[in-house]
């Protein structure tokens, strides 16, 4: 008697309220999402408002169940766990249901289940108990080939389901990993990428390897303080280049200009490895590697964006980066989330006296673009608030995860935080087009039983783990 | 604990600076942009427009001259509209497949949320049969319009037609949009604004999908149609049907004047045409077909043609020398048939001749030397050439009489300048506009105030601004009469006795009588012979029935009628006799059927 009292005293009751405000928030919106006279009874099970509250009552079961079990139960069957999701993965693909497009749902009974959901907190899981094991280095081949593993299995399976959105949640695991002593060149390199990616859509690969080259350049000056080395460089770059393209202006070569630049950046990058290689200078080798990296990176964003990208995620990426704009076709959803969002002004049009989420402007508006119910009805006031509570707990979830004297409860707590961080950048994003449309929901709020069974479940066991944080978890 | 614990602050950071991002992102959207709020308005918002139904048109006798016929437009929403049979829609709709297509193309170039009209003014025949499948093609439906409707088929040119307002006038003014009628001629657009009503607005809210979820503000903003008025015109229907039977195969005009009141009875310009060509989807197609028809049906002669008056005009130059005290009843003249100089007699009389005859006999001579006596009066040609002529305007020659219907001609009474323009100051005198003696030359008058001069000699000196409505209403017991102007002539009223007994001495006396003559009604009459240089000349004849108050007053124009008593004056006595007797007296059938028979198209007849 005396442990479990411990154990509910030593609960984050904090964090507990925030989930229990942000659940109820959510509801209130649903409701008001899918309002209409007929069926006003919050009771009404026809009714999505109706099937939450019972999803609801569910989740806090699951909550009170998770808090029940003894936490060394979760580091245990960490492993199980993340196999048990990826058998499921496997699963639905053969004998899954296929909902817009994306085979992602098991079909039982009335209910829809959505294994993609659960492979977070099990991977999380997974991570954590890898990263906790004995003697753990992060720097090493096999880690990383293990930790490779770990998060590549589930984004390629839920890749294959055609889920890009849930499949790309994995990739916020960087931000534990780093935490975790993941060198910061990654995170700087992952967020390069970024940048070029949209450099080279916005602009055109060609500005974007000049942009690139001046970079390296300047990069190279201040690294070696060298002025005369930086001049000769961009000497042969710059005539290079120049060769190249008026060359085949010229001779009226039939080849675009981006390749006969790639062609002179490869001639000049090579003069200046062999120079690097005589003179010993094996950094500067490294950056110009790196520098390469990005310039085939750059040739290969047109073609991956092209090819690679199916033509509702290329418009989506067009309509985000302002390239095109097609507001009654791909851009229609944000159009009409910004528009719905918008309107609601400082303080809100008022509890279901929103127009455009009720009269169906936004889509999916009790799921991915709930938000869009709270800016119209609940205005500025209303999403600054959510905003602010999402913050308090993912602040909450740091300081939390901070204070875990095992590695295992601090990396899966970072991985509570971070899950839930991207869920809100992309879906509260998107719904303010400053992020690509990708169907995520927004954790706590968007309706769903799945969803919102996921993120107790990922919150809850965190939450046990750190009840018991005195405990000595293993080794 | 470990050496990465640092780094909780970064990632604390990239948190608090995306929630901070959001926040300024929701600040702008939300608070500092006014935009979306009316994009949301623009959203939810829809204007329906409830179309009141046009005023109706009676005739003054209560007939029903205009009326409206349902008809459907059939709009479609692109965003809506799923794959469906097109064999079948075009089949059930009685369309071109390919017209479909092109109209289906521009709705959705023009938008694919709101809904544009596809095929204008289905047939009630079409509509039934759409109406019960319609369920199968989502994303189209029909809106009830309505369209004009002439069960008397008569009295085109006074009535006018209704056409789709154009883009100027509905940049002009606010109360169109693109789609709404418009009178575009006629009495329906003399009257538009009392005709078309006022539109109603009802603000629906509707949901993505148009389907309407409910009123906004509950319906404070909306306001009510408001049915248009109805119009009851001075014309005559039997009258108006009656003309138009005799006048058919001719070329001119008829126009007929109640003289007390100034009410147009008639109203024909000929050849006319059936006003419900120019209605529904094939009016575009008929109106091009009579439009390039060289008998121009679609020129309204009864105000927009001029022609010289001839001879007719002689009562007013008879009526000038009277006032001017130039001449007397008692006054005589003498002529030398056709040896008379400077204009010769056409007919064959004694000499010298009194007023009263010289009408009878049209006497070229007579009003020669009236006429010459006028201008003469004064020292100098121009001073009695603006005498005689303001004289001429009082009767509303020359300029327009204004009347509802818009284009009228306003005929022409040359200035004085105009002589002075082309003989030199003091180069001209009576003689070098001789013409004018006998109607001729340079003087131009419409049918239409030729009519309003026989009303006005009835009227004995006065006329009331000839008109084609007397009333407009809501229902039937509260008629708001439209009142129109007295013009006094410069002419004493007993300067008319004298022409008037001379225009009776026409139809009783001359050679008119043979076929204009009625036997219990006295017709006051002149023939006139306008001379035509492209074919035979035209047939004119004015004249008011009884002598003593006259119920009307009538002009005839009948192209390359050769002589004025040929086809004008019995037309114009049918006419009569038909308004006052209801009906043709027996011995003058052969007389209409004559008159009905002839066909004057060819512009040359034998003498």
């Amino acid at each position: 008697m005396e442990r479990r009292n411990n154990i509910w005293a030593n609960l984050d009751w904090f964090s507990i309220l925030l989930y229990l405000i942000l659940i109820f928030m959510g509801w209130i919106n649903i409701y008001a999402a899918v309002y209409n006279e007929e069926h006003s009874s919050i009771l009404d099970m026809t009714q999505r408002y109706g099937k939450q509250l019972i999803w609801i009552g569910a989740a806090l079961i699951i909550g009170l169940t998770i808090i029940i079990i003894d936490s060394k139960f979760y580091v245990f069957s960490a492993y199980g766990f993340y196999a048990i999701t990826i058998l499921l993965l496997i699963a639905v693909l053969l004998v899954g249901t296929k909902v817009k497009g994306a085979t992602s749902w098991f079909q039982l009974g009335g209910i829809a289940i959505q294994p993609a959901e659960f492979v977070k907190f099990t991977t999380a899981l997974a991570l954590a108990k890898y990263l906790s094991s004995y003697n753990f280095k992060m720097h090493r081949f096999q880690s990383l080939l293990v930790i490779g593993i770990i998060l590549l299995l589930p984004v390629l399976l839920i890749f294959l389901q055609n889920d890009t959105g849930s499949a790309l949640v994995i990739s916020v695991f960087i931000l534990v990993l780093f935490r975790e002593g993941l060198s910061g060149f990654v995170l700087f390199l992952a967020f390069v990428s970024a940048l070029i990616f949209i450099l080279t859509l916005v602009l055109s690969p060609l500005h974007t390897i000049f942009t690139l080259s001046i970079g390296a350049l300047l990069f190279h000056y201040f690294m070696r303080q060298k002025l005369s080395e930086s001049l000769k460089a961009f000497a042969i770059y710059a005539s290079l280049s120049a060769v190249f393209l008026l060359g085949g202006h010229i001779f009226k070569l039939e080849q675009p200009q981006v390749k006969l630049l790639l062609l002179s950046t490869f001639i000049s990058s090579l003069i200046f490895a062999v120079y690097a290689l005589r003179k010993r200078l094996y950094n500067l080798l490294i950056v110009l590697a790196l520098y390469f990296g990005l310039v085939l990176m750059t040739f290969s964003v047109d073609y991956v964006f092209n090819n690679v990208l199916q033509p509702h995620q290329q418009g989506r990426i067009n309509e985000l980066l302002g390239i095109s704009s097609d507001p009654t076709g791909v851009g229609w959803n944000v159009n009409q989330s910004k528009i719905a969002i918008g309107s609601g002004g400082f303080s809100g049009k008022g509890f279901l006296k929103g127009t455009q989420t009720k009269f169906d402007f936004v889509p999916e508006q009790s799921t991915d673009f709930i938000f869009c119910t709270v800016g119209e009805e609940w205005g500025f006031i209303g999403t600054t608030t959510v905003i602010m509570l999402f913050l308090f707990l993912l602040l909450r979830l740091i300081y939390l995860a901070e204070r875990q004297r095992s590695t295992f409860s601090r990396v899966y707590g970072y991985s509570v935080a971070c899950i839930l961080f991207f869920h809100l950048v992309i879906n509260v994003g998107m719904t303010i087009g400053l992020a690509p449309v990708i169907g995520i929901p927004l954790p706590f709020f968007s309706y769903g039983g799945s969803s919102l069974w996921s993120f107790t479940i990922l919150l809850f066991i965190f939450l046990r783990l750190d009840a018991s944080r005195a405990e000595k978890l293993s080794h | 604990m470990d050496n990465f614990a640092k780094r909780k602050y970064l990632l604390a950071a990239i948190f608090i600076l995306v929630a901070l991002i959001y926040t300024v992102r929701l600040f702008r959207l939300q608070v500092l942009d006014n935009n979306y709020k009316q994009y949301a308005t623009r959203n939810v918002l829809r204007r329906v427009i409830t179309y009141p139904a046009r005023g109706l048109i009676y005739d003054r006798n209560g007939e029903l001259l205009v009326y409206n016929k349902a008809s459907y437009d059939l709009l479609v929403t692109p965003r809506e509209l799923s794959a469906f049979d097109t064999t079948s829609f075009c089949r059930i709709l009685d369309i071109d497949k390919a017209e479909l297509v092109e109209n289906l193309h521009k709705a959705k170039k023009y938008s694919s949320y709101k809904p544009s009209v596809i095929i204008k003014q289905l047939s009630p025949e079409n509509y039934a049969v759409l109406q019960e499948k319609i369920f199968r093609f989502p994303g189209f439906f029909v809106q009830a319009r309505t369209l004009r409707e002439y069960p008397q088929r008569t009295a085109a040119h006074a009535l006018g037609y209704v056409g789709e307002v154009d883009r100027a006038k509905i940049e002009q003014d606010p109360y169109y949009t693109q789609g709404d009628y418009i009178g575009v001629t006629g009495l329906e657009k003399a009257y538009e604004e009392e005709l078309r009503g006022q539109k109603g607005v009802n603000f629906q809210l509707v949901d993505v999908h148009n389907r309407i979820k409910g009123s906004y503000r509950e319906g404070r903003s909306d306001t009510v149609a408001i049915l248009g008025k109805n119009l009851t015109s001075t014309l005559d229907a039997d009258l108006q049907a009656y003309t138009e039977y005799l006048m058919q195969n001719k070329k001119g005009s008829v126009v007929a004047i109640e003289p007390a009141t100034g009410e147009v009875l008639t109203f024909l310009s000929a050849p006319t045409y059936d006003p419900s060509l120019l209605v529904g989807r094939s009016r575009g197609a008929n109106f091009l077909k009579l439009n390039k028809d060289t008998l121009e049906p679609i020129e309204n002669r009864a105000i927009r043609a001029a022609y010289p008056p001839g001879s007719t005009f002689k009562l007013i130059n008879a009526l000038i020398g009277l006032e001017e005290e130039t001449i007397t009843p008692l006054t005589t003249f003498s002529c030398s048939g056709r040896g008379s100089r400077p204009i010769r007699c056409t007919h064959d009389h004694y000499s010298p001749i009194g007023l009263r005859d010289a009408i009878r006999e049209s006497c070229n001579p007579y009003f020669w030397h009236a006429f010459n006596s006028i201008i003469r009066k004064y020292p100098k040609a121009d001073q009695g050439y603006n005498v005689w002529r303001d004289h001429l305007l009082t009767f509303g020659l020359g300029q327009r009489l204004g009347t509802e219907l818009s284009n009228e001609l306003s005929g022409n009474i040359p200035q004085d300048s105009y002589y002075n323009y082309y003989y030199g100051q003091n180069g001209w005198n009576a003689l070098t506009v001789r013409s004018m003696a006998i109607g001729q030359g340079e003087l131009l008058i419409t049918p239409f105030q030729l009519a309003n001069l026989a009303a006005t000699i009835a009227n004995r000196g006065y006329f009331i601004t000839p008109h084609l409505v007397k009333s407009v209403w809501s229902t039937k017991d509260d008629p708001q009469d439209i009142e129109f102007e007295r013009h006094e002539t410069s002419i004493s009223p007993e300067h008319f006795e004298v022409v008037i007994d001379g225009m009776q001495a026409v139809v009783e006396e001359s050679g008119v009588r043979y076929y204009s003559k009625l036997d219990s009604i006295t017709i006051c009459g002149k023939t006139g012979t306008v001379q035509n240089p492209h074919g035979s000349d035209h047939s004119v004849f004015i004249a008011f029935a009884p002598k003593e108050n006259p119920k009307i007053a009538i002009s005839v124009y009948v192209e390359n009628g050769v002589w004025g008593s040929r086809y004008a004056a019995p037309i114009a006595s049918l006419i009569i006799e038909k308004y006052l007797n209801d009906s043709i007296a027996p011995r003058r059938i052969p007389t209409e059927e004559r008159m009905r028979d002839a066909n004057l198209l060819n512009p040359i007849q034998p003498k």
